[in-house]
C-alpha cells in the first residue's frame, strides 16, 4: 500500500509547449490507415556509381580526355577519368601528370634515375623526364568512364 | 591544445590546384564584377599591390608586371573548402570551422602524443588530396594558436608550416613579436588607441591589469588577456545540434514544369528559412535545395535532384540566401517534368554575431539594417508583408567575370582536359 502510494506520487504531468512551432518533415509515401508496405523494413539507397568509383571524396577529381595517345590503355578522346590524389603514384600506374605547361595522362615508367611518361599509341613517343622539365605528377587515375 | 589550421593565399592556391602553370608567380583574385583586388599571392604581396586595388587602376601594371588575374570563383573555393574541412575533421572531433580557409581543432587527451608530428602529417594529407597548402599552429589556447599559425606561415622556410607554442618562454616570445593591432580581436580602433598609450605589442597589453582593460575595454578584451597568457577562455564554438539547419519544404496543390514558377516557390521558401534564421540569431554558410517530380503520376517522367550551393560568406540576409538558392535551381532545374513538390535546406548555421567579418567581402553586413526593418514590420504587421521581388536572373548571371576559371570540382563539363594538344607524333 505505502509502495503504491508512493509511486503514484512520481507520477508527474508534463504539459505540450505549444510556443514553440516546430517544422516536421513531410512523409514521403504518405501516411495511410491500411496495411503498410512490406517493402519499407528493406528499403535501401539506390546504387550510385561513387559507390564504385570514389574511394575517398576528399581526394577525388575528374578529367576528360582529348588525343588518342592512350588508346592501347583503353583511354579514348572524350572519355571521363576518375582521378585519386590520396594514392602515391607508383611504376606503372596510369597518372594524370602536369608536365612544361600541360595536363596529360600517361602511364609512369620510373627507373633508378630517370623517369618516363609512357604513351600506349605506337604513333606517339614516350616523353622523358629530365631535370630540366617541371613535372608535377597530379593524380593517379583510379577509373574510367566511357560510353559505349 | 589547441591548433588552428589556415589555408595560405587559399583562392589562389585553389586557382593553382587546377592551373599549375602559376605556381610561384603572381596572381591576384578579383571581386565580384571584377571591380577589385580581394586576394594575393605572395609574390604580389612582394610586388607592392595593396588589397583592394582597383581593378581599372592597376590593370597597366598588371601586365607589366605579369600578374595573372582571377575573377572570384566561388563555387570552386568553396568545393576546395569543404574538401579540407572534411580532412581535418578526421583529426578530432572538436572541430570548428572559423571561416572558408581556417579551421580551430581542440586536441584533449594527447599529452604524450606528438602533435607536431600530427600537424606535419595533417599539413601533407591536405597538400596531397586536395593540392592546397595549410599552416598550423598549436598552442594551450585559441588566441595564441592564431599567433602560432602566424608564424609558422611567416617563417615557413623554418617552420616548415607547423609551429607549436607549448612553454612560457616561446609564448612571450610570440607575444613580443606580435604587434598589437594583428592579435584576433582587437580591432583597429581598439589597436590605434592603445599604441597611443604606448601598447605596442600581445605581450605589452597582457601586462595591463585587469581593473585597466575592464574600464577602457569591455570583458571581451579581459577574456582575451587572460586567454593570451595561456588560460584558454575562449570556447570552441560548435553549433547546438538541434540548431544544425533549417529546412522549409512544401508539396505544392497543383503541378508546376516551368521555371519561373519554381523559382517563385525556392525563393518563397528561402525568405522564410532565412526568417527563421534571423529568429534565432544565426548565419548560414550553405543553402541546398531540392525538387521532386509527381510520384503519384506514374505514367509521367519521375525526376527528382537535389543541389547544395556555399555561400561566399556566412548570412542571414534573405536577399543573399534567395539569391544562391535560385542558383542552385537553376543547376538542376530540368524541363518537361511536372514538380510536386520543393525543399529549402540552410545548412552550416553559425552564430551571426560572431561569424567572421570577411576582409575579401566588404559589404557582408550590408542588408542588416533591411532585414531588421521586415522583421519588425512583420512583427508588428503580420508575416508576408513584405516579399522579394522575383529576382530577375539575367542581371545575376551578368555579372562581369572576364577572367573566370573553369568549375573543375562542381561541374562535369568543366573538368580539366587531358592531352589535350602538342604531343610528339613519330
Amino acid at each position: 500500500m505505502k509502495k503504491e502510494q508512493r509511486r503514484k506520487k512520481e507520477i508527474v504531468f508534463f504539459k505540450p509547449n505549444t510556443d514553440a512551432f516546430q517544422e516536421m518533415p513531410l512523409a514521403q509515401n504518405g501516411v495511410s490507415a491500411g496495411f503498410p508496405s512490406p517493402a519499407d523494413d528493406f528499403k535501401e539507397l539506390r546504387i550510385s556509381i561513387d559507390q564504385e568509383v570514389v574511394k575517398n571524396a576528399e581526394a577525388t577529381f575528374y578529367a576528360r580526355v582529348a588525343g588518342e595517345s592512350m588508346q592501347g590503355a583503353g583511354l579514348d578522346d572524350g572519355d571521363l577519368l576518375v582521378i585519386d590524389r590520396s594514392k602515391d603514384p607508383q611504376d606503372n600506374n596510369i597518372a594524370v601528370c602536369f608536365i612544361d605547361g600541360e595536363f596529360t595522362v600517361k602511364r609512369l615508367k620510373i627507373e633508378a634515375d630517370c623517369m618516363y611518361l609512357m604513351p600506349e599509341n605506337s604513333k606517339y613517343k614516350p616523353i622523358r623526364v629530365t631535370e630540366e622539365n617541371e613535372l608535377i605528377i597530379w593524380g593517379v587515375v583510379t577509373f574510367v568512364v566511357k560510353k559505349v | 591544445m589547441f591548433a588552428l589550421v589556415d589555408c595560405n593565399n587559399f583562392y589562389a592556391s585553389c586557382e593553382r590546384v587546377f592551373q599549375p602553370q602559376w605556381e610561384n608567380k603572381p596572381i591576384v583574385i578579383l571581386s565580384n564584377n571584377d571591380g577589385c583586388v580581394i586576394a594575393r599571392s605572395n609574390e604580389v604581396k612582394v610586388l607592392g599591390v595593396p588589397m583592394g586595388a582597383p581593378t581599372f587602376k592597376y590593370k597597366e601594371e598588371f601586365k607589366r608586371k605579369n600578374i595573372k588575374m582571377f575573377s572570384s570563383n566561388y563555387p570552386l573555393y568553396g568545393d576546395m573548402s569543404s574538401r579540407v574541412m572534411q580532412i581535418l575533421e578526421k583529426y578530432s572531433p572538436n572541430f570548428e570551422i572559423y571561416s572558408i580557409d581556417e579551421a580551430f581543432l581542440r586536441f584533449d587527451g594527447f599529452d604524450y602524443f606528438n602533435l607536431e608530428a600530427t600537424g606535419y602529417k595533417m599539413r601533407k594529407q591536405v597538400r596531397k588530396w586536395t593540392g592546397i597548402p595549410v599552416s598550423v599552429g598549436f598552442a594551450p589556447t585559441k588566441s595564441l594558436a592564431k599567433i602560432a599559425n602566424k608564424i609558422a606561415k611567416k617563417f615557413s622556410s623554418k617552420t616548415q608550416g607547423v609551429c607549436m607554442i607549448d612553454n612560457d618562454e616561446k609564448r612571450i616570445k610570440a607575444l613580443k613579436w606580435t604587434a598589437i593591432r594583428d592579435v584576433w580581436g582587437i580591432g583597429r580602433q581598439h589597436g590605434r588607441r592603445l599604441e597611443a598609450q604606448g601598447i605596442r605589442t600581445a605581450y605589452d597589453f597582457t601586462n595591463l591589469p585587469d581593473s585597466w582593460i575592464k574600464k577602457h575595454m569591455s570583458v571581451l578584451e579581459l577574456r582575451l588577456k587572460k586567454d593570451l597568457l595561456g588560460l584558454p577562455y575562449i570556447k570552441l564554438e560548435k553549433t547546438v545540434p538541434s540548431k544544425k539547419s533549417i529546412t522549409t519544404t512544401r508539396s505544392f496543390k497543383n503541378n508546376h514544369s516551368k521555371f519561373h514558377e519554381l523559382e517563385e516557390r525556392i525563393s518563397t521558401y528561402a525568405n522564410s528559412c532565412a526568417e527563421k534564421l534571423r529568429k534565432q540569431g544565426s548565419a548560414c554558410s550553405a543553402v541546398m535545395i531540392f525538387i521532386h517530380s509527381n510520384s503519384h503520376q506514374k505514367n509521367k517522367e519521375q525526376y527528382r535532384n537535389s543541389s547544395v550551393v556555399t555561400l561566399p560568406y556566412a548570412t542571414d540576409s534573405s536577399v543573399t540566401i534567395c539569391k544562391h538558392a535560385v542558383a542552385g535551381l537553376k543547376g538542376i532545374f530540368r524541363n518537361g517534368i511536372d514538380y510536386k513538390k520543393a525543399g529549402v535546406l540552410l545548412l552550416g548555421l553559425v552564430p551571426s554575431k560572431e561569424r567572421q567579418l570577411n576582409l575579401f567581402q566588404p559589404n557582408i553586413n550590408k542588408h542588416d539594417s533591411l532585414m531588421k526593418a521586415i522583421d519588425k514590420i512583420h512583427l508588428r504587421f503580420g508575416p508576408h508583408q513584405i516579399k522579394l521581388g522575383n529576382q530577375d536572373l539575367n542581371s545575376t548571371w551578368n555579372m562581369r567575370q572576364e577572367h573566370l576559371s573553369k568549375r573543375y570540382t562542381t561541374e562535369l563539363k568543366e573538368v580539366i582536359t587531358v592531352n589535350n594538344k602538342s604531343e610528339i607524333i613519330l
